[in-house]
């Protein structure tokens, strides 16, 4: 396989229109694959099958308004598209080629599909790197990535850059780790690299755990390519010939749309022996995740591929020195693999220039819960909280006051609508008590109740705690036990008390990340709504003597 | 209503050596490499619809493991049921967008429309209610999943509506 191989195949026969069709994700439930077959049937029946193409595509966004079909290249685009009204949006384009050709006076058109502006502020304000092909392309055609520069900037490590360069482009970017910790994914990679040469793993985190979050599942099933590629610079980078992506057992269609992508890639020669005719072998294996949220800590994780019981250890050694049987292994999030290609491509310079001093480039966050325009935004860092969900989510759907955002899952917390000011980035976000996490933000309006939400939390971290140690496999149990006390106006002060003491305990004497987290979110909830705890405390009615 | 573990006996005993037969070329596709254990569960579970003690014991010698250490990763992942799941599955998200969206009310909705908690089986083996951490379509939670039909924006209405029309249909 050569670069000119590459754009032979890019050169695929286009056609001068295209139909896409989301086809993944929430558009998927709500029936998108009929609406394509109805596209593909309404174009067959107008005959036009010679000049229109409809594409199954990656995500649009938008997902609260699926399914969504737009037009190439005027742009149009339709929201929440039912399978009969293909008919109409097919003639739709016919207009649009008799304006252009100047055929006969531009039909008044006005299509019962409702069409949505590509001008909101929801896709405006966007800008878009990990997400640029999502929703463009046919995830299940290599064609189509090849077609958007994909695999040039593996051919161009692979041919043009010595290892040590490619670590030093990552490092100089400043990308960091986007599963959540922030790590700098340069750093990580120099450490990996500079192990004695022998055995190293390239490993891709997709155990996307967090509820409320599904960035990682829409990359997965919008670009798979993307990551294919990131994760084979990755392995150029140091020095690795296996690598193994670990993807939740609850992402059907991400599974096979990887699986798919890592057969064709492996029939063009970009994955397997001798990519692009150089001395450089790689290979990437699936691993299906069975439903335990403490996998997405890098060590239980590895426990999980070895075919063990997910359960973490102390580190260190850090996987970076001893990971997956005992060798070098360099585990990254699926959003930080995604990230490699553009960067390579584009220079380590222009990835720095985008988002604030300490947090360079984007973030892909998953914009739910109550807010008008809920689905997955791209936004560079050091945009304020109150753009995101005020501007681009506009508000509540039906008006009601917004009164906080829970960002990064389980081990995130709520910030208060006061500091929706804030820019978001690594360090902003920890101050506030929360963290950036996996990208998942969920907006919660005035009906919700904060001592809920921590309960909520509480419950997840103690069902999902592996037991290993003690603070985090006790610990989880008794706050969740003091929580539901709020929760049912039976604490007192005392609770109030021994909660806040617990939280501390829990925190800095857990294992691993998962406990050392858990009470973020009861943590946060007490700086900021301390008042409803108290009020909870008021209201409670004396019950007769406990233990 | 035939429960679906009272076929004919012949019938019966034809699914099961073809669904053996498969298991027996998944263990040789993973060269019975004990690390592949986890992939083994996954195939077996989706074969036979639940892991059986007697499964997961031919599992462990295939695979040269201790019996303690495959029931142990059994037992450990929540995918993996060691009951008989029944003919129709009923999961609700409780995700935190489905969460802040309603998705308790959904839940003791179907709890009380059909008699039983989450995680049970109803007695008649038609029904297993189930709940799911998060399925990843928050963008339209609450989102509650029947027969691997994932359905989204439910309300308690649309949802006993729903709940019915799977009831009803045919076994999947």
């Amino acid at each position: 396989m050569t670069v000119e191989d590459l754009h032979q195949l890019a050169m695929t026969a286009r056609k001068a229109c295209r139909l896409r069709c989301c086809t993944v994700g929430g558009c998927l439930s709500a029936n998108s694959l009929v609406v394509k077959q109805r596209l593909e049937a309404a174009v067959t029946n107008a005959g036009l099958s010679d000049r229109i193409a409809v594409s199954g595509v990656g995500c649009m966004g938008l997902c609260s308004q699926g399914p969504l079909v737009q037009i190439d290249p005027s742009g149009d685009l339709f929201a929440k598209v039912t399978p009969d009204q293909a008919d109409q949006i097919v003639a739709e384009i016919e207009g649009v080629k008799n304006r252009e050709k100047g055929t006969g006076k531009p039909q008044n058109f006005s299509p019962s599909p409702s069409p949505l502006s590509p001008a909101l502020p929801f896709f405006t304000r966007q800008y878009r790197i990990v997400l640029e092909n999502s929703g463009l392309i046919d995830p299940e055609q290599i064609e189509d990535y090849i077609a958007v520069k994909g695999y040039e900037a593996l051919h161009q490590s692979l041919r043009e850059m010595q290892p040590e360069v490619v670590v030093d482009t990552i490092t100089r970017s400043g990308l960091r780790g986007r599963g959540g910790a922030g790590y700098p994914t340069g750093l990580k990679w120099a450490t990996v690299a500079k192990m004695p040469l022998g055995q190293k793993y390239v490993v891709c985190n997709a155990d996307e755990g967090d509820p409320g979050a599904y960035m990682d599942r829409s990359v997965l099933e919008s670009d798979p390519h993307r990551v294919l590629e990131g994760m084979a610079i990755a392995a150029y980078a140091i020095g690795a010939n296996q690598g193994f992506i670990y993807v939740r057992g609850e992402y059907p269609l991400a599974i096979s749309h990887l699986q798919t992508a890592i057969r064709q890639a492996k029939r063009h020669g970009l994955l397997g022996s001798q990519i692009f005719d150089s001395p450089f072998n790689f290979r990437v294996d699936l691993r299906i995740g069975a439903g335990a949220f403490v996998c997405g800590e890098e060590t239980a994780l590895m426990a999980s591929i070895e075919g063990k019981r997910g359960i973490p250890r102390p580190r260190p050694p850090y996987p970076a020195e001893s990971g997956l049987w005992g060798c070098p292994t360099l585990i990254n999030n699926v959003e930080t693999f995604a990230n490699i290609a553009p960067i390579m491509r584009n220079g380590a310079d222009w990835f720095a220039a985008i988002g604030t001093e300490h947090s360079k480039g984007t973030k892909v966050f998953s914009l739910t819960g109550k807010v008008k325009n809920a689905g997955l935004i791209e936004v560079p860092m050091g945009i304020s909280l109150r753009e995101i969900v005020a501007d681009m989510g506009e508000g509540t759907p039906d008006g009601k006051q917004i009164k906080a955002v829970q960002t990064g899952g389980p081990s995130g917390g709520c910030v208060p609508a006061a500091a929706f000011d804030t820019p978001v980035d690594y360090e902003s976000l920890k101050d506030l008590g929360s963290t950036m996490g996996s990208g998942g933000m969920i907006v919660m309006d005035e009906d919700t109740r904060m001592v809920d939400v921590a309960q909520f939390f509480m419950e997840f971290c103690m069902d999902e705690s592996c037991g290993k140690c003690i603070p985090c496999r006790a610990g989880t149990v008794q706050l969740y036990q003091l929580l539901t006390k709020f929760k049912t106006n039976q604490a007192t002060s005392a609770d109030l008390e021994q909660l806040e003491m617990l939280c501390d305990v829990v925190k800095h004497t857990s294992l691993c990340g998962l406990g050392q987290t858990a009470p973020n979110p009861v943590l946060s909830t007490l700086r900021y709504f301390r008042s409803e705890y108290l009020a909870a405390i008021a209201l409670s009615t004396p019950s007769p003597a406990r233990k | 209503m035939v429960h679906p573990a009272t076929v004919t006996e012949t019938g019966s005993r034809t699914v099961t050596n073809k669904r053996q037969l498969l298991l027996e070329a998944a263990l040789k596709r993973h060269q019975y490499r004990p690390d592949a254990l986890i992939e083994v569960l996954h195939t077996a579970q989706e074969l036979f619809g639940y892991l059986a003690p007697d499964l997961l014991l031919h599992i462990a010698r295939s695979l040269r493991l201790p019996p303690s250490h495959v029931y142990g990763v059994a037992t450990f992942y929540h995918f993996f049921s060691l009951e008989p799941k029944g003919a129709h599955t009923c999961t609700v998200c409780m995700g935190t967008a489905c969460y802040v969206k309603g998705a308790s009310q959904l839940l003791s909705t179907l709890e009380h429309e059909t008699s039983i908690k989450a995680g049970e089986t109803a007695p008649d083996g038609q029904l297993s209610l189930m709940t799911a951490r998060c399925l990843g379509a928050c963008g339209i939670a609450p989102v509650v999943v029947f027969d691997d039909q994932l359905e989204g924006h439910q309300t308690s209405d649309i949802v006993c509506d729903r709940l019915h029309t799977c009831l009803s249909a045919n076994q999947p």
